[in-house]
């Protein structure tokens, strides 16, 4: 079945829904965005806790969104796949009412992102049950009421990591450990204060530790681990949580042949989240692995009125210079220039920094130098306003940004 | 149709039993259920095809390579064909995309003429020696410095699960009992011989040991001291669906002084698969992947393409191959005792498994088994696993008779409600997650359970599957 709409979202979470409410408001025409989940409300459907949109919990808050963009007009879809590109801008799904082909004059990207799993971070030793990443924890708990284990190792120092702790909790398993490889955890110096809530009891915390091969057959028996000085040790635990490392969930990206960015591995997009094919927007977290709910429902409403521009006939500019970050800074989004822009870019640092100071340049012309006050940690992104992008040359080269 | 999971086996007397569910026991038992005897096909794992079978390259060989002449050589390759045939009726997915055996220094490329006339000494005639120049033109992503190659047309990649599984539903379905979570720990000869397993006593006028890694152990519990079985560990890494427009040919290492080297393959589930080691190693259950082995496979597959390296890593796997001391199969009939040993299987076991399977029913008659009266069995169509083959999901006709089919459940694989239910409603139901995955791919892609993860356990759950 062939179709055509004005706007298609692919994806439910904070920002696809966000981007579909404010362009239904506008009266952007068929708003219709695709779900391949059963429900609607992307990764805040599993997380119980607070802080999202202020204070509310994560399912609450999806909820919200969802009623958002229906009452707002937007046609919410659910347990429908986006599965490839028919043409430029044309979108296969398939369902279970069959197969259809959507043409629609934007397409916005809104895929999310996924945390590595322990394949992916090549992690050794045997394969057995009991490894999970937050994502299927989450849901084994908080949507299928599934047991887990009982003694629990959690890795990452990701705010999320604290979340996997509470969620096991809630389980009934004990929280032997928690394993990173970073010098200190993204709770450091706030006691246990995480995602609005607080740990009564942090478990303990091990740093600059590494795990370094799971153990076990059939179930998982323990993880190796090796701290930094050399010391090796096993910890008994029948689950293991790999947390964060988050990677965008770009599959539609690419098989569209969109250009991405090295940095955040998701497409590129100028401040205007338009990527290198001409009718094709990216939103929130399939542009780079992580920022929070707010920020990816913040970006989609800010995306909406691009959108709207280019139904309105706005010119498609070639997207211009890439931005690119030097060590220790890992990734910049957006990360092309096509000319002045407007609000912010988000700029993520590999390492904890204190009082950096941020340059741009390109050519060797210095475009803009600033301080960033206060601690950078690699788990929250600095802020960069744009009013530089209207002196960079657009035939120019890279645009590099440093910190001092 | 007898499956059976737990509980104490059936009384009275098998006519043969199959000690070994793996590719080569399921084939042999398949090969069996076509005669009108009462054959039992016992296995200590939870599935069929859990040992090795479940963890190799995943290669239908042609045999270019044998040593000529070798049993080895005959069975593997009478086996492609066979192999080869049955797939296409069955529905296991075979992809003939030939393989290059890429030259990387002048040792490797003054070696290729030799194996081209092994090759030919081998039945094999269609290997042809390529210049730097069309190797490239065929692979335009090899890493710089590849000198020649030879160009093997015939290899294919194959799907090893579905055909594991196969095997073992048509030998089921033809009458052969699969007695599963059944290990073999005592054997008492005569007539019959007396299996002490796991789950009781099982009586068998005939024995067939295919148990591959402990093939040795068997033959010891019978008295047999022929060969001994030494793991050699291959680990595997499997690279993101993404790397797959990378490589279009199976690239394979020019055996050599320095050993063997690594293959780059892709698979028939739309990876690019990256190994084996060669690890000999004491301890059959080290199926563990290692930092150095998997440090070392990435600097052998960045030097033949290095794109490679900046996809993804979808899943690590280690498979042991059943190494013996002979440089052949091992396989062995004692007609006086009514038992045949099937050992020392190594790497080309998948591609021989019919070839070995007739042959050894073939021994089995020549120790007073009756290969009287044999009949046609009924054809078996397997679910697609392969990339290359419709699937489900992008089927209108199947959608339509039944939406089940058009919800997708693993979405990184694309595997749909309906296929994940049929899997649990099969003749060989999965007795794990992992089960269900190598049935349907379910679990088996880039996020790992980061998406789909509860919601497939809770459908294994409630078809009240593993138990």
């Amino acid at each position: 079945m062939n179709r055509t709409v004005d706007a298609l979202v692919v994806g439910a979470g904070p920002a696809g829904l966000a981007v579909a409410a404010r362009l239904a408001a506008l009266g952007a025409g068929r708003v219709e965005v695709l779900e391949r989940e059963p429900e609607a409300g992307g990764v805040p459907r599993h997380c119980h806790h607070g802080g999202f949109g202020g204070r509310l919990q994560g399912p609450v808050y999806a909820r919200g969104l969802t009623e958002a963009a229906v009452w707002c007009g937007a046609v919410v879809r659910t347990g429908v796949s986006a599965i490839g590109w028919a043409g430029p801008l044309t979108v296969e799904v398939t369902g279970p009412g069959g197969l259809e082909r959507i043409t629609a004059r934007a397409v916005v990207l809104a895929t999310g992102a996924r945390e590595r799993p322990r394949s992916a971070r090549l992690v050794p030793g045997s394969r057995p049950a009991g490894v999970l990443t937050t994502g299927e924890l989450q849901q084994a708990v908080h949507l299928y009421g599934q047991p887990v284990g009982r003694r629990a190792v959690v890795v990452g120092a990701e705010p999320v990591a604290y979340h996997a702790v509470r969620t096991l909790r809630r389980a009934g398993a004990r929280v032997v450990a928690l394993v990173t490889e970073q010098p200190r955890g993204a709770w450091a110096g706030t006691a246990g204060r995480a995602g609005g809530g607080v740990l009564a009891a942090p478990p303990p915390v091990l740093t600059g530790t590494a795990v370094t091969e799971l153990l076990g057959r059939g179930r998982l028996s323990g993880v190796r681990i090796r701290h930094a000085d050399g010391r090796t040790g096993v910890v008994g635990c029948d689950t293991v949580v790999f947390t964060g490392d988050w990677i965008p969930d770009h599959e539609l990206a690419r098989y569209g042949g969109l250009a991405l960015d090295p940095g955040t591995r998701g497409p590129a997009v100028d401040a205007s989240f338009r990527t290198s094919e001409p009718g094709v927007f990216a939103v929130g977290n399939v542009l780079r692995g992580v920022e929070r709910a707010a920020v990816a429902a913040a970006e989609g409403a800010a995306a909406a009125d691009q959108v709207l521009a280019h139904l309105s006939g706005a010119p498609w500019p070639v997207l211009g210079p890439p931005l690119v970050v030097r060590a220790p800074l890992v990734w910049v989004s957006p990360n092309r220039v096509t000319g002045a822009g407007a609000g912010r870019m988000l700029l993520r640092s590999g390492a904890p920094l204190v009082n950096p100071v941020v340059t741009v340049d390109q050519d060797g012309a210095r475009l803009h130098r600033a301080r960033v006050l206060g601690p950078v940690s690699p788990w929250r992104s600095m802020r960069l306003p744009l009013r530089w992008t209207a002196r960079v040359g657009l035939d120019g080269g890279p645009v590099v940004i440093g910190v001092a | 149709m007898t499956v059976t999971t737990a509980g104490p086996l059936p009384e009275g007397e098998y006519d043969v039993t199959v000690v070994g569910a793996g590719v080569v026991g399921s084939a042999i038992a398949r090969e069996l259920a076509r005669l009108p005897l009462r054959t039992a096909l016992v296995e200590a794992a939870d599935d069929v095809g859990e040992g090795t079978s479940k963890a190799n390259t995943a290669i239908l060989h042609t045999g270019f390579d044998a040593v000529p002449g070798s049993l080895e050589a005959r069975l593997v390759r009478e086996g492609q064909r066979m192999l080869a045939a049955y797939a296409a009726d069955s529905g296991i997915p075979v992809e003939p995309l030939g393989a290059l055996l890429v030259a990387w220094d002048q040792e490797q490329l003054a070696a290729l003429p030799g194996l081209a006339r092994k090759a030919v000494s081998n039945g094999y005639d269609a290997a042809r020696i390529l210049d730097a120049g069309e190797v490239r033109a065929r692979e335009p992503g090899l890493g710089p410095g590849a000198l020649g190659a030879l160009h093997v047309p015939g290899e294919s990649i194959i799907c090893p699960w579905t055909t594991t599984l196969a095997y073992a539903t048509q030998a089921v379905c033809g009458g052969v009992d699969l007695h599963l979570n059944c290990r073999v720990n005592t054997v008492t000869s005569g007539e019959p011989y007396t299996l002490g397993t796991s789950r009781g006593v099982l009586r068998t006028r005939h024995l067939v040991n295919a148990a591959g890694l402990y093939a040795d152990e068997l033959d010891r519990l019978l008295g047999h001291t022929d060969f001994t079985v030494t793991p050699r560990r291959g680990q595997l890494i499997v690279f993101d669906k993404f790397a797959r427009p990378l490589v279009r040919h199976i690239l394979l290492p020019v055996p050599g002084a320095l050993g063997k080297g690594v293959l780059v393959s892709p698979t028939v589930y739309g990876n690019v698969m990256l190994g084996p080691t060669a690890e000999d190693l004491d301890d059959k259950t080290a199926t563990g992947s290692t930092a150095e082995g998997l440090a070392q496979l990435r600097e052998k597959g960045r030097r033949i393409l290095p794109a490679l390296l900046a996809e993804e890593v979808t899943a690590v796997y280690a498979g042991l191959r059943a190494a013996t001391e002979h440089d052949d199969y091992r396989i062995v009939a004692r007609p006086e005792r009514r038992c045949v040993t099937v050992g020392g299987i190594r790497s080309t076991g998948l591609t021989a498994s019919m070839a070995i399977a007739a042959h050894v029913v073939e021994l089995l008659g020549e120790g007073g088994l009756p290969l009287g009266g044999a009949r046609e069995l009924a054809p078996v169509r397997m679910p697609n696993l392969g990339e290359a083959f419709p699937r489900p999901y992008r089927s209108a006709e199947m959608i339509a008779a039944d939406p089940d089919y058009g919800r997708i459940v693993c979405h990184c694989e694309r595997v749909t409600r309906g296929e994940i239910r049929d899997a649990l409603a099969g003749a060989i139901p999965p007795g794990s997650l992992d089960g269900l995955r190598r049935r349907t791919r379910a679990r088996g892609g880039r996020c790992q359970g980061f998406f789909c993860g509860p919601a497939v356990r809770a459908l294994f759950e409630q078809a009240g599957a593993g138990r």
